[in-house]
């Protein structure tokens, strides 16, 4: 079989040698200005890549056509030129009044698809009126306690014409039957419904840490919306299957990329073990990935993930559709890499990892704002991170041309070592006994800390700059800009409401769907068609949480580092 | 970063909390906190206890396990609550291991609902001369008001470990160690 790039002849190699000495001799006069080069995730890198560092490089195995295995240059045919990716900007704050408000701008301004950001006590299951609640109401997301808010939410905004992702985790089968119950009340069959819910509760345990419940009953749950999924809500992205936390957290790429398809692995075992058709349901999962601000290293990740994702797939489950082999992505700039010192210059952050992800071919795509290290958005921000996406859509020519990276010798090469290092902890991970086991074991949460540990000791001894932060600081006071002050009334508001919502509500009828779902959780029943009647009837988010805490106990933070 | 060499799982079973009967789950006390302390310092008597600590809802902990490590690399004995701590949980958590120094670290805006019922609850329990710590995302017209109830120092975004370790070293009440 012909291996590799026919240009590593016996003259080629010697040109290099020779070369080789000549770089050699050039470096005692002008020596490089660092030790040692290595990307973000410090992964060292060569000072050039040759035909020489790729030479088995085989084009039609390693990276085939677009829209073709293993997807190397892109999931889609014609990639941008068939289907813009979708800019979907993340957002939720205050009472759902506020954020419907929020959603009909972005949806003016020219935004695809709408994402909902849910404050915290709803992403850990709690009611706005709960002593946990205390100060968290509509702070970082919007308040959604019963059905009514998501009725508000939605409030104008036909859901057969948008398509939604909810990030929600621990209560996702709760937010994803209150969206089903929105589309029945607004009309709209479920086969209409488009969207992706996040549901991805092993990344909750590796890094993000909104769970509620133990691993193994949350990982049923996340069966139970798989199932339901694929059977009632065929255009529905069932988990959102998702890096990004875990890199944020303090994941190297190669971590992240490892970690996420480990997950994924787990979730496509737990829909085997349901006895559903790895190609009814695998078509429907896609994933997340961050961004961050090592340009080609980020490319590299988007490509060497579509390359594992579609190996794996098509040979670990046998998976025979190739949709089932596609890794379709979401995406979002790295918050981590905003900086609080000197904030406008995360707009040419945020522009550098934005354009790392059209060329690593993502389908959608969050852009951060300049001010989020500080508060949630504003307006002002919001619109300059969307318009961001917009001038490399329509004036950068990125969109022109299908994986426009592919064939370089350095992005191939790094490409490969990223998926080499990842298949070597996924390998690990098996060993383990999947990722459940190893996160019983403590074993991403351990490699996740230490990376995080390396990474700000090499802040602070200057190994890696972050400008603003350990270099070029500013002596005067950084430039104002606005900051987003959420409502203080919105605390009173949602408390008011929940009250009543529960006055008005049916009680008998909440009370018995509440004892219906406490004996479906106790039994081994699909749980989703009795959450759905808990939230038809106006059951609160708590409410429901609280019943499944009484029967599957709850988890706590194991508190390494 | 290489996967080689890792070290010290903690397995997870542990912290799986079943309901007991008719008691709200959440209302038992947290895990156990993690306690490790640093191996330079040579005189374990003499050493600054330190809790770091997460109160509310908020996930964020990248920064309270790299601050919790650093402390621990620079000697001090360090005490890290975990995450989902309420106000009273870790008020008795500082009284129970009598701690010199606690920090606070929230990125979720709920700082000025949570921080003076803490430092209130402590120093009522006898922790008058305790050294206050806040890390996280607080915006600059919080911190005044941060301070005049009992806070020391604020740490915001780009601080560094090195100005964390000094700040402790420089203003820990020494009388209470013993």
């Amino acid at each position: 079989m012909a291996r590799g790039p026919k240009d590593v002849t016996p003259e080629f190699t010697e040109e290099y040698a020779r070369w080789r000495r000549k770089l050699a001799e050039h470096e005692r006069k002008h020596p490089p200005n660092r030790k040692r080069f290595s990307t973000w995730s410090d992964m060292e890198v060569p000072l050039i890549c040759t035909p020489e560092e790729i030479k088995d490089f085989d084009y039609l195995r390693d990276l085939g056509f677009p829209g073709e295995f293993p997807y190397t240059r892109g999931v889609q045919t014609n990639m941008y030129r068939g289907k813009m990716w979708t800019m979907r900007q993340f957002s939720g704050f205050g009472t759902a009044e506020d954020t419907n408000a929020r959603y009909k701008m972005l949806l003016r301004g020219g935004q695809h698809g709408l994402s909902v950001a849910f404050h915290m006590p709803t992403l850990m299951g709690y009611d706005s009126d709960s002593p946990e609640s205390k100060g968290e109401v509509g702070k970082c997301g919007v308040a959604v306690d019963t059905l009514a808010d998501m009725e508000t939410l939605f409030d104008g905004i036909p859901l057969d014409e948008i398509t939604t992702s909810m990030t929600i985790n621990s209560p996702a089968p709760i937010l994803l039957a209150m969206y089903v119950a929105v589309a029945e009340k607004q009309g709209v069959p479920r086969e209409k419904i488009r969207g992706t819910l996040q549901n991805d509760i092993l990344k909750e345990y590796i890094a993000q840490k909104e769970w509620i419940y133990p691993p193994k009953p949350s990982m049923r749950l996340v069966a139970d919306t798989l199932e339901f999924c694929t059977k009632e809500l065929p255009n529905w992205n069932t988990i959102s299957i998702s890096g990004y936390h875990i890199r944020e957290a303090g994941a190297t790429a190669a971590q992240e990329l490892a970690f996420t398809i480990a997950d994924g692995i787990a979730y496509v075992q737990a829909g085997l073990e349901r006895g559903l058709d790895v190609d009814d349901f695998a078509p429907r999962l896609s994933y997340f990935w961050d961004v961050h601000s090592d340009f080609f290293e980020e490319v590299a990740k988007f490509r060497a993930g579509r390359r594992m994702w579609a190996r794996i797939m098509r040979d670990r489950f046998k998976a025979k559709s190739p949709r089932s082999w596609m890794l379709r992505t979401h995406a979002q700039t790295a918050g981590v890499s905003l900086t609080a010192q000197q904030p406008l210059n995360n707009i040419s952050r945020v522009t550098l990892q934005a354009l790392a992800a059209v060329l690593g071919g993502t389908n959608s795509l969050h852009t951060n704002s300049m001010d989020e290290t500080l508060a949630l958005p504003t307006e002002q921000a919001v619109m300059v991170a969307l318009r961001t996406q917009q001038i490399i859509a329509e004036e950068s020519g990125a969109a022109n041309v299908v994986d426009p990276l592919g064939g370089s010798y350095f992005v191939e090469w790094l490409t490969n070592k990223i998926e080499k290092e990842a298949c070597r902890y996924i390998h690990k991970i098996d060993e383990f006994g999947g990722m459940l086991a190893s996160i019983e074991k403590g074993f991403p949460q351990a490699e996740i800390a230490n990376a995080a540990y390396h990474f700000q000791r090499q802040i602070e001894t200057k190994q890696k700059v972050m400008v603003g932060v350990n270099k070029y600081e500013s002596k005067e006071k950084d430039l104002p800009i606005d900051v987003l002050c959420i409502d203080k009334t919105a605390e009173e508001r949602q408390k008011n409401r929940i009250a009543d919502v529960k006055r008005r509500r049916d009680s008998g009828r909440a009370g018995s769907a509440l004892a219906g779902l406490k004996k479906a959780a106790q039994g081994k029943e699909n749980m989703m068609p009795h959450i759905l009647e808990c939230v038809r009837s106006y059951c609160t988010v708590q409410e429901i949480c609280d019943v499944l805490r009484g029967v599957f106990g709850v988890y706590r933070d194991p508190g390494m580092y | 970063m290489c996967s080689e060499g890792f070290s010290g799982y903690i397995e997870i079973r542990e912290c799986i909390e079943m309901p007991q009967k008719k008691t709200a789950p959440r209302k038992t006390s947290g895990t156990k906190p993690a306690k490790k302390s640093g191996a330079m310092v040579s005189a374990p008597a003499r050493k600054v206890r330190v809790l770091i600590a997460k109160p509310g809802l908020d996930g964020h902990d990248r920064g309270a396990k790299v601050i919790a490590r650093a402390l621990m690399e620079a000697g001090f004995e360090v005490i890290y609550t975990g995450l989902h701590q309420t106000p009273e949980m870790i008020i008795s958590a500082a009284i129970e291991e009598d701690v010199h120094v606690v920090g606070l670290s929230i990125l979720s805006g709920a700082h000025n609902a949570l921080v003076p019922e803490i430092i209130e609850g402590i120093r009522k329990s006898g922790g008058d001369d305790t050294l206050f710590l806040v890390g996280g995302i607080i915006p600059d017209d919080d911190i005044p008001s941060l301070r005049k109830l009992g806070v020391h120092m604020v740490f915001t975004p780009g601080a560094s470990i090195e100005s964390v370790v000094a700040y402790i070293r420089k203003n820990v009440k020494t009388r209470t160690l013993s």
